[in-house]
């Protein structure tokens, strides 16, 4: 695969607002998930909220785009330079020659559904102002993200439910590697909204606790919310050479069950397996591999198996979700973004909610975290439907 | 970018395949609309197909048609389905139960409302697992689906399906995003030339296109302007002429795509 780098990214999840919250929430071991408080539900369940967007406004001529997806975006691209930098990319390669590939599940459709409460009690018409286009449609977020850094280049949204931001990896890949452009935003952004918080509730998958991946007494998930962007330029083009490299990505399809992963893994062991030889490397060139790890019973104990299939019980792993909950379609690019943290940083994340590490478990769950240099990361995000993607990030070494 | 077109599918009111859609295209055969019928795959398991909407029937109906066509294996193509508006009814409906009081909503519901559900069911259905991927583009979508899908095929060497569909959406969310019709558009393409290629395209993005698309059929040319995925009809269009031509397609942030068409010429040996 072409030689790419993340020569900057910019997050924004419960954990914290920019990159250096989130790093000091991971180190630490701190989970940022709480008892649900969001709008108008009442479910017995716990949320990765991102504080203060009910007070954030999307002024001037993009103030049709304001949504709370839309918010979340627009905070995450405020964060650590990220603007800035793209800003400079599209001086060195012009505004077309960038391309924005992003991910969403949920879009804007909190605004939706509140104002379908809204509705004419007689016509059943939607209330004046409702906006379809910039903030419902799922194309939203790309379409925003590429008027507000002034990029014209090609775009598009993923929407494959929870593999949406990191299948957006390989869209990048893609294009840059055929040359129809030269550098790529990546991310995206998923929000809280009642569709997934009932819907996953309805299918029995929310716990009553703060989520516990790879824990005997797992319950379900907690659903998180979140938004992360990643600027991608060929390494060679690329005069930091300290920048992380994004060195392989898989993708495959589960043939199974809509909201149920295959039993044995199989598809998240082929997405793997791909992301590997994309790389040129072997499982045990892999230091850390981030799961998706949601904490529902049937989704870890087939990461597990695929994990321990492909790995054995050495590689350490584990699941961030217990700390910043389950973003959703933006959980890849929250991961990716932990991935890079790790080899910048140098550690292993903690599982904090995991209390009793599930016995049958065959892989090495890394429940206590550590400090120790990073060289590979594998980062997995697999979603509804059966699609699955993995992505490897390394050290520029 | 070169590609072939190895396979196609279609459906749309009065269209109901390729090879009815294909006279009517090429304008020598007249264009008379009328109710689209969809049916479940029979390839899905019985289970599957008694929970499967409308949305989805019609992205297996003619992403099935075209792998047929094009005699292509699900398990050796890589899949892109691409809509605007996915499932609009199902998201109605949850967003009708979102709005009482009980809020109970459909498990089955919600998991066809993802964007991502027809691949999920395509998957299902040809017990495919090579990698599939949804996407979305506005009104651009069918233009961002293409993109993607011709460059899978470049990327991989691999045939690549792609599906576009869009269907209306019912009540409140009709009034402010009028989609009028059913349309669903598949091609089967391919970096490789082989003995079932149609025509070859060569594509490219440009920012400076000349002339905008249109339909000589001024009943399909609205088609064209109201559904999403029928903006890819100007394609099949200019393909069912079977003589070289060249069709401009909108495309994000002002650009075109360029694609030019040049048929297969059998010869006689």
């Amino acid at each position: 695969m072409t030689n790419l780098a993340l020569t900057h990214f910019s997050l924004a999840s419960c954990l914290g607002v920019g990159l250096a919250e989130n790093l000091r929430a991971l180190k630490q071991g701190h989970s940022g998930l709480r008892l649900c408080d969001f709008e108008t539900v009442s479910l017995p369940t716990y949320i990765g909220k991102v504080d203060g967007l009910e007070g954030e406004r999307i002024t001037g001529s993009l103030a049709p785009y304001d949504c709370r997806n839309n918010r979340l975006a627009s905070l995450a691209l405020a964060q650590d330079g990220f603007v800035t930098a793209t800003e400079e990319a599209r001086q060195r390669y012009g505004a077309d020659r960038i391309g924005v590939f992003a991910g969403t599940s949920t879009s804007g459709i909190l605004e939706t559904e509140i104002a379908f409460r809204r509705r004419d009690p007689v016509s059943g018409a939607l209330p004046e102002g409702f906006r379809y286009r910039e903030r419902q449609n799922t194309y939203s977020v790309a379409d925003f993200v590429q008027k507000t850094l002034g990029l014209k280049g090609p775009a598009l949204v993923v929407s494959a439910a929870c593999a949406s931001t990191a299948m957006a990896f390989g869209n990048a890949a893609r294009m840059i590697a055929l040359g129809l452009c030269d550098a790529a935003v990546v991310g995206g952004a998923d929000s809280l909204c009642l569709t997934t918080l009932y819907g996953f509730h309805s299918l029995q998958l929310t716990s009553q606790n703060p989520c516990r991946p790879f824990d005997e007494a797992r319950d379900g998930i907690s659903i998180g919310e979140a938004a992360g962007f990643a600027l991608l330029e060929r390494a060679d083009a690329v005069v930091d050479n300290a920048s992380i490299r994004f060195l392989g990505y898989g993708e495959s399809s589960d043939a199974h069950h809509m909201s149920s992963p295959h039993p044995e893994g199989l598809g998240a062991k082929a997405a793997m397996e791909k992301a590997l030889k994309a790389a040129g490397l072997q499982p045990p060139d892999i230091d850390y591999v981030n799961l998706h790890g949601t904490a529902t019973k049937a989704g870890d104990a087939a990461e597990d198996l695929a994990i321990a299939a492909l790995f054995g019980a050495s590689t350490p792993c584990s699941s961030t979700k217990g700390m910043t909950g389950h973003a959703l379609g933006a959980s890849g690019i929250l991961e990716a973004i932990v991935a890079a943290l790790c080899i910048r940083d140098g550690f292993i994340p903690a599982s904090p909610t995991t209390r009793c590490l599930d016995p049958k478990m065959l892989s090495n769950y890394a429940t206590s975290g550590a400090v120790k240099p990073i060289e590979v990361v594998m980062s997995n995000s697999f979603g509804f439907g059966g699609g699955n993607c993995s992505l490897i990030f390394g050290h520029p070494r | 970018m070169r590609l072939y077109v190895e396979g196609l599918g279609l459906r749309g009111p009065g269209l109901v395949n390729w090879p009815a859609g294909r006279e009517v295209l090429a304008g020598r055969a007249p264009y008379v609309p009328a109710e689209v019928v969809l049916v479940a795959s029979e390839l899905l398991p019985v289970a599957e197909r008694r929970r499967v909407t409308d949305a989805v029937k019609l992205a297996l109906i003619v992403g099935s048609e075209a792998m047929t066509h094009a005699q292509a294996s699900p398990q050796t193509t890589r899949s892109v389905f691409v809509s605007s508006g996915a499932d609009g009814a199902t998201i109605t409906a949850i967003l009708e139960t979102l709005a009482t009081k009980n809020r109970e909503v459909s498990p089955t519901r919600f998991h066809n409302s993802v964007h991502n559900a027809p691949a999920g069911y395509w998957s299902i259905a040809t017990q495919s697992r090579e990698a599939s991927t949804s996407l979305c583009a506005y009104d651009d979508s069918f233009a961002a689906g293409f993109l993607e899908a011709s460059v899978q095929a470049l990327t991989y060497n691999l045939p690549v399906l792609l599906v576009s569909y869009d269907i209306p959406y019912p009540g409140a969310l009709g009034i402010v995003r009028p989609i009028a019709g059913i349309w669903g558009i598949a091609l089967v393409l391919s970096s490789q030339q082989t003995a079932g290629s149609i025509c070859a395209l060569s594509v490219k993005i440009s920012r400076s296109a000349e002339d905008m698309p249109h339909l000589p059929d001024p009943d399909l040319d609205i088609a064209r302007a109201q559904n999403p995925s029928a903006r890819g009809l100007p394609l099949l269009s200019a393909l069912a002429q079977e003589a070289p031509g060249r069709v401009n397609i909108p495309y994000v942030a002002g650009n075109v795509l360029e694609i030019e068409i040049a048929p297969m010429i059998r010869s006689a040996i």
